[in-house]
């Protein structure tokens, strides 16, 4: 891909302002980043106003023949938002207006650069907030939490981003302007919107987001469960919801981690713990109160060493800082962490966090666990120095090691973040051939020339593609489990 | 990688990998950050500017005018470090910044003109600073502003936005109370040494005098030990490091006094710089001990306050306040709660607005320097505290009072601006 195709800055200057373009060496620099580990630099950087405007970079970027990364705040993990090199980067951060607030459909409209945080705070005074949670909700936008299908804590009890998203304005690679379903609940015909949630920028650009406001609980009970060890605490996660509570958020910080986030949080965790269970319960109060109960008693059936609850708001949002900042909090201790992503079925959680256990001391590293224990979405962190080149290369044996242990416990390979540029590779171990093929025609009938945020998802051609494993059919995976 | 790269920055006080590699890049501080907010580029915000740190380390970005670009426009309040997860040192990393371009970047004439003329003689001496203070006032209040102001002429030279910021410079300077002691009224509780402040001496003298009977009134002795200086900070958001460590010094020379219970100041800017002390004086042979000392005994007014707690006021407050924190408050200090306790106690409903504690673009000097951007910042920062309909908007720290004074202006709003000082003054 040609660095500085002649003529395309001066025509995004004319498209979106004359300050709405880098192209200086000093700033693009500056685009190469996200939260994750790759790095590449764009070509040139363009803040878009408004949906014209996309559609007219798109038509330019098409006729042109320049890849195309959309970018919200760049907090993402598995380099969804990292430019080919010399590609052009769409910033959406000039975006970010809250469009409608529809008070009684309990829908919101809302620019791709909104932050995700911020439409739950713009709407907290009607008694309402946006479910979708991920611990970078202060920074991270709805436009990435969109391309990314973004979970956090709370999708437990409510479902990722998918599940609330009911309509979409999106810009396709010709510059097309198309909209997908609306404010209705159910969308009719092809569920196009529930495509563009996930497709990580590949088919289509989104330009509005017409998102659902769920009415905050009428009460909330936040537990915290202490344990001896992990296999406790792993083992006590299918115990609750085999007892037939399904909690809104259940979380698990192994001790390492718990004792690294305390540090910063001071948010109470047990600094001799083996490890803790965050639990949060909602709904009516008298449900809540006996779920409480209930909870607390299969904990302590498991060997708990405690329940905790939090006595107030104030002691409830502690505990959740810690929870939610943890992972930049391992900043403390570690130049550099590479966290992953993999699902498993949560009866597997035992065995898995045995597996890591084994991982980190074969390969000889430091490896904290802090995730959603109860969709079974792992998050093991792994330390690391860039400076240390061997080191890093067995921290990504160490990884694809975990991630493959996932896939044969019937698990996938990620859960939220994801699969971007690191984990392209791993799709062929989850996918035959064949269900790529299918996806891949999905994505060109949209984006057929690959200027739409390429080489993400899919294998690299001539790469991996002789690493087939067994068909996994994610559905009927679903299902048997 | 293999090749050791070559710093762009030169040997001494610089951004060192032990402080940047703190930062995971994971990008909870962009929100938080009033110019990322405002400008919506990477570059102008807390991760961009420790990247660009990076990258000047690592030899990949020249120490030129786009990193001094972005690090100028940084106003220093800290925002990013309340939310930083990671414990990056963002203020330490910054100065140090700052220090490397004050060293190693030519800026213009004219610029090095009147930065060597503020930072190295008009601040640090009060006498010189005195002088400079009654120009100013002649200006003010000859009708040469008026004058100025009406025919145009300011908006012409495009400094309007400047002169409607600038202080009023009081008819009576603080200096006249260097070496006086005011005896407590009633029982004796405390004894105190009160930093007058190089600004505030000039165009917030009445404010200093309103601390001063706010706590005599409270029972504590208040001095004014004669041989303070400027606590340093405009020299250290400056670059200046050497120039704010002899201030130091010279502060820790006046009213490290074991008679004194605490050093107090009603300046968030120059609390939070004093309690640096140790920090920047920790090679200091001499010093490094005493500095250690000085910063257990620094308070804001208000954090002293609510330590000793206040006596029955005479009079009630009966008003709708909204308080906003100064950054060198709430992000530097970690004081957030104090003041607002202070306000409730003498009657003052409290109401929070959105972003209480996101900075007004005041920022020392930054509201004359980046003036675009400070405006930008303070508008959005006005709309959210219309939307609580507040019948006073306090705050603590000289800097932010200005500028929101300059905001409710701008929005055409009736409200009062008061430190949080001033409405205790009244209700004692």
């Amino acid at each position: 891909m040609p660095v500085n195709l002649p003529g395309l800055v001066e025509h995004l200057r004319k498209i979106a302002g004359r300050d709405a373009v880098l192209d200086r060496p000093e700033d693009l620099m500056l685009y190469e980043y996200d939260a994750g580990i790759r790095k590449s630099t764009p070509g040139a950087v363009v803040f878009p106003q408004n949906t014209e405007q996309v559609s007219q970079i798109m038509r330019l970027a098409t006729a042109l023949n320049v890849a195309v990364v959309p970018r919200g705040a760049g907090t993402g993990l598995s380099g969804g938002s990292i430019p080919q090199e010399g590609g052009l980067v769409i910033a959406f951060s000039r975006m970010n207006r809250i469009l409608e607030v529809d008070v009684e459909n309990q829908r919101a409209t809302v620019r791709p650069g909104v932050v995700n945080l911020q439409l739950s705070e713009h709407v907290a005074h009607l008694g309402l907030y946006f479910a979708p949670d991920p611990s970078s909700q202060k920074a991270c936008t709805i436009g990435g939490n969109v391309a990314e299908n973004s979970g956090g804590p709370h999708t437990l009890l409510h479902g990722v981003t998918v599940n609330h998203v009911t309509g979409v304005e999106v810009v396709l690679p010709s510059g097309e302007i198309v909209y997908f379903g609306g404010k209705a609940a159910e969308s009719y015909g092809f569920d196009m919107t529930g495509f563009m949630v996930g497709s990580e920028g590949t088919v289509g650009i989104v330009t509005a987001i017409t998102v659902k406001l769920l009415r905050k609980p009428e009460k909330i009970a936040t537990l915290l469960g202490v344990f001896e060890s992990v296999d406790d605490a792993a083992l006590t996660v299918s115990a609750i919801t085999a007892a037939g509570i399904t909690p809104a958020a259940l979380e698990m910080l192994d001790g390492w981690t718990l004792r690294t986030v305390e540090a910063f949080c001071h948010a109470g965790y047990p600094l001799d713990a083996g490890a803790v269970l965050l639990i949060e319960l909602e709904g009516l109060r008298e449900a809540v109160e006996e779920q409480a109960v209930a909870v607390t008693e299969v904990c302590l059936a498991q060997k708990a060493r405690e329940v905790r609850r939090a006595k107030d708001e104030e002691e409830r949002a502690l505990l959740w800082k810690g929870r939610k900042m943890a992972f930049a909090a391992l900043g403390r201790v570690t130049p550099s962490y590479y966290t992953q992503d993999g699902v498993v079925p949560r009866s597997q959680i035992p065995a898995v966090m045995r597996h890591i256990g084994n991982v980190a001391k074969k390969y000889d590293l430091t490896i904290g666990n802090i995730f959603h224990a109860g969709d079974g979405n792992l998050h093991p962190l792994i330390l690391f120095d860039m400076r240390n080149a061997e080191q890093f290369e067995r921290v990504l044996s160490a990884s694809t090691e975990i991630l493959e242990f996932c896939i044969q416990c019937g698990g996938s390979i990620t859960g939220e973040h994801g699969v971007g540029m690191e984990k392209r590779d791993l799709m062929s171990r989850l996918f035959t051939e064949e269900d790529l093929d299918v996806m891949i025609s999905l994505r060109n009938a949209f984006n057929g020339r690959d200027i739409l945020n390429p080489q993400k998802i899919f294998p690299m051609p001539r790469m991996c593609r002789e690493i087939t494993g067994p068909s996994q059919n994610p559905v009927l995976m679903q299902e048997g489990m | 990688m293999a090749e050791k790269p070559v710093s762009n920055f030169s040997s001494g006080e610089k951004p060192t990998w032990d402080l940047y590699s703190k930062c995971v890049h994971c990008g909870l501080c962009l929100d938080q950050c009033p110019t990322y907010r405002a400008l919506g580029t990477e570059m102008d915000s807390p991760r961009g500017r420790i990247y660009q740190m990076v990258l000047v380390d690592q030899g990949r970005l020249a120490l030129a005018d786009s990193f001094v670009t972005h690090i100028d426009r940084c106003l220093g309040c800290l925002n990013c470090q309340t939310a930083c997860p990671s414990g990056v040192p963002y203020g330490s990393l910054l100065e140090r910044a700052r220090a490397q371009i004050e060293e190693n970047y030519p800026r213009s004439w004219l610029q090095r003109k009147v930065r060597s003329h503020f930072y190295g003689t008009v601040l640090p001496s009060f006498g010189k600073l005195a002088r400079h203070a009654k120009l100013v006032r002649f200006y003010q209040r000859s009708g040469l502003q008026g004058l100025a102001r009406g025919t145009g002429l300011l908006k012409l030279l495009g400094v309007s936005e400047l002169d409607a910021l600038s202080p009023r410079i009081e008819s009576d300077f603080s200096f006249a109370d260097l070496g006086r002691v005011y005896p407590a009224e009633g029982k004796q509780r405390g004894r105190v040494a009160l930093l007058i402040g190089c600004i505030g001496s000039v165009a917030f003298a009445e404010l200093n005098r309103a601390t001063i009977r706010v706590l005599t009134r409270n029972g504590i002795e208040v001095h004014i030990p004669r041989s303070q200086s400027c606590c340093g900070a405009l020299h250290l958001h400056a670059g200046y490091l050497e120039q704010s460590r002899t201030m130091a010094r010279h502060n820790i020379d006046a009213m490290l006094k074991p008679e004194f219970d605490a050093i107090v100041t009603n300046a968030a800017g120059c609390g939070s710089t004093m309690k640096e002390y140790a920090a920047l004086l920790e090679h200091d042979p001499q010093y490094a001990k005493r500095a250690q000392q000085f910063v257990v005994k620094v308070r804001d007014i208000s954090e002293y306050l609510a330590q000793v707690g206040l006596v029955e006021p005479a009079r009630r407050l009966k008003a709708r306040v909204t308080y906003q924190d100064p950054c060198h408050l709430a992000h530097a200090q970690g004081i957030r709660s104090a003041p607002r306790q202070l306000l409730k106690f003498i009657g003052a409903e409290v109401v929070e607005s959105p972003r209480a504690d996101s900075c007004c673009g005041s920022a020392g000097v930054y509201n004359v320097t980046q003036n675009e951007i400070s405006m930008k910042i303070l508008d959005e920062k006005m709309g959210y505290i219309a939307s609580v309909q507040p019948e006073i908007v306090a705050t603590a720290n000289v800097g932010c009072m200005l500028q929101l004074s300059t905001g409710a202006k701008r929005k055409g709003m009736n409200t009062r601006v008061a430190h949080v000082v001033e409405l205790l003054d009244e209700a004692y």
